[in-house]
């Protein structure tokens, strides 16, 4: 299942996608976060479901900025979360 | 030598005539349903005041939103047009030469800028068509709380307690703060986590472009007493508010005319 | 304030209902579905996985009492109890307050499992519209979440977004998708990204001359990109359906029809309450998991 978390308002889209069949649960991006945008829940989409990655709720409306100290204008854009991740769950829409 | 500078905002439009580096008028207005006839009146009545005439001004640079609504138009005429960012660059350089990152907060629009050497912008990043990002948010909040936008600042500095600003938009945030008010939350607090919200939202994108000392904030909420504290908090570090700080662009406007306009 | 006076523009009917021809005797399970959202809260009841009945009523300052309200409401001249009820499923954006259920689900999936309820095993896109919030969820042919979008941060392409013009306009809710579809011709969309700089245009048009028909058309127009541009994101596979509140505005549904190229399935029954519907469902499964019966 993909989930997307995040918003789109009149700046733009602001997306952090996460594939939750791709996920393992891990937690790596979780710790790799300095912001503490993200968090490893239960997946409750389905009866049956194992742990997921997931953007914490009080950081889904304001993920632009929450987000905002990985993404400089200028200079490298290393996003922790995207380079930790194994089985390339997660990806961003900007 | 005497030069114009017009900042066409999103609300307010704002006029500085500089001779040969010194402001000797300036003026602001609403913007109106006709924008450039309100640049126009204002430039006039401006201009007016200061004893000149269209004549006497050797070049007019316009900047902000509304800046084509003057470009080569008359009675304003401006020769050019430049972008708010680089107005904001120039004249915050001017009004502090140590100047490495502006922050401008206008009523419809945030923006980040990075100046270098010179006053040169060497980054930038903008908050646009958001008014959550912007000074309509606090100006929206003080319809919600029903006091004048003025006594936002003063009472947010009275707060004696933080809560959190759930909403991040404006028409939710009109919600929440309905409802907090019939949690017989005081304004004092609710004001002051308005503030909060906006500085914190203001403060992020500024990251985008790195806080480099020193920092400088313009624009009309640069007024806002209750606007400055959660925001060096957000940023850690002292800013500075120039005199006059919703003008720096215009002025910004009026030295760029100078520097070419021979 | 005049919030008196405005009150009145953004009102809908709150309702309950009973099935005719059912009777909860013989039933096996049975089960209830609470939605409680951020503007309007729904109590669907079922009988082995059919509607029995259902009530909606709007979401007050305390979401507990609000829960039970609408639950009694929902049972009321049925002669069942709270207590009748063999399992009792939570979701929507209040969902952890409802305090009699046994479980609580994410409004997504429940949107999702009601959708097709509501419109058939062929449903693939659900867009929800809510008061707060405009989702787009992706499923499969037995309404398991595929995929999902979820955008409750921004009033624009919300339920809020419409009270807020039905204020400006001073035209009732409910009349505002005939208002805006009242034109001859499509004028250009105002700002969709933002309710607060729609309003400012909005008021500029009316102020030029627009008639309320043709600004209702163009934020309505502006409404339904925004929306395509949302459900985009997922994609969109036939069969396209809507739930929640504003899927009742034919002014929304038919633009988003429209950009889409996809008519939507109508529904047989109110889709304001897919998601207490898909909560019911949910709790129908667990309780028969429950009796080991699957």
């Amino acid at each position: 299942m993909l989930a997307h978390y995040g918003y789109k308002d009149g700046s733009g889209d602001y997306f952090i996608i996460i594939d939750t069949d791709k996920c393992n649960g891990c937690g790596k991006c979780v710790e790799a976060c300095p912001h503490q945008v993200l968090e490893i829940v239960l997946n409750d989409y389905d009866i049956e479901g194992g742990n997921m990655a997931s953007v914490r709720e009080e950081q889904r409306k304001k993920i632009k900025y929450a987000c905002a100290p990985c993404k400089p204008v200028s200079g490298e854009r290393k996003m922790p979360c995207i380079l930790v991740c194994e089985p390339k769950a997660i990806t961003h829409s900007w | 030598m005497i030069t114009a500078g017009v900042d066409i905002g999103a609300k307010i439009v704002k006029v500085v005539i500089l001779d040969n580096g010194k402001v000797i008028g300036r003026g602001k207005a609403l913007v109106g349903f006709d924008v450039g006839k309100s640049a126009s009146d204002l430039f006039e009545t401006v201009l007016k005041n200061a004893s000149l005439s269209r004549n006497n001004v050797k070049k007019v640079v316009a900047t902000g939103t509304g800046r084509e609504s003057v470009h080569n138009k008359p009675p304003v005429n401006a020769e050019e047009v430049v972008s708010e960012v680089v107005a904001d660059a120039v004249g915050a350089f001017y009004l502090v030469p140590t100047v490495r990152t502006v922050i401008d907060v206008g009523a419809e629009e945030g923006r980040g800028v990075k100046v270098g050497e010179g006053g040169k912008v060497k980054d930038f990043v903008i908050n646009e068509r958001c008014a959550a990002g912007a000074g309509t948010f606090i100006e929206t909040m003080a319809r919600a709380l029903e006091v004048k936008v003025e006594e936002m600042g003063p009472l947010s500095l009275k707060s004696t307690q933080t809560i959190p600003m759930n909403a991040q938009c404006c028409v939710f945030a009109e919600s929440e703060v309905v409802t907090l008010i019939h949690s017989k939350v005081s304004k004092e607090d609710i004001s002051k986590a308005i503030h909060d919200a906006i500085a914190s939202r203001i403060g992020s994108m500024v990251l985008r472009v790195g806080v480099e000392k020193d920092v400088v904030l313009i624009g009309g909420p640069a007024l806002n007493p209750g606007f400055l504290p959660p925001l060096k908090r957000e940023l850690n570090t002292d800013i500075i508010v120039p005199e006059y700080p919703e003008y720096v662009s215009a002025l910004g406007a009026a030295i760029i005319a100078a520097k070419d306009g021979v | 304030m005049t919030e008196v006076k405005t009150v009145e523009y953004w009102r809908w009917p709150e309702y309950r209902h009973t099935i005719p021809g059912k009777d909860w005797h013989n039933a096996k399970s049975i089960t209830a579905g609470v939605d409680i959202g951020s503007v309007g809260s729904k109590a669907a009841v079922m009988l082995d996985g059919e509607l029995y009945a259902f009530a909606i009523t709007r979401t007050g300052g305390v979401s507990e009492a609000t829960a039970v309200k609408v639950t009694n409401w929902a049972l009321e001249g049925t002669g069942l109890q709270m207590a009748n009820i063999n399992y009792v499923v939570g979701t929507g954006y209040g969902r952890v307050n409802v305090p009699f259920a046994k479980k609580t689900i994410t409004e997504i999936a429940c949107h999702a499992r009601g959708a097709h309820y509501i419109y058939g095993p062929t449903v693939r896109t659900v867009l929800d519209i809510g008061g707060q919030d405009c989702k787009a969820i992706r499923c499969d042919e037995k309404g398991k979440v595929l995929s999902f979008l979820m955008n409750d941060k921004c009033a624009a392409g919300t339920g809020r977004g419409l009270e807020v013009f039905a204020d400006l306009i001073r035209v009732p809710m409910l009349e505002l998708d005939k208002v805006s579809l009242n034109v001859e011709q499509e004028p250009p969309p105002v700002s969709n990204t933002c309710v607060i700089f729609a309003k400012a245009e909005s008021l500029a048009l009316l102020r030029q001359g627009w008639s309320k028909e043709k600004v209702a058309a163009a934020y309505h127009a502006a409404m339904a990109d925004r929306i395509v541009d949302l459900l985009t994101r997922v994609g969109v596979e036939k069969d396209f359906v809507a739930t929640g509140g504003v899927a009742k505005n034919a002014g929304i549904i038919l633009r988003v029809e429209r950009l889409l190229g996809i008519k939507a399935l109508k529904p047989r029954i109110d889709p304001i309450t897919a998601g207490a519907i898909g909560a019911a469902l949910f709790a129908q499964a667990l309780h028969e998991k429950e009796l080991g019966l699957r």
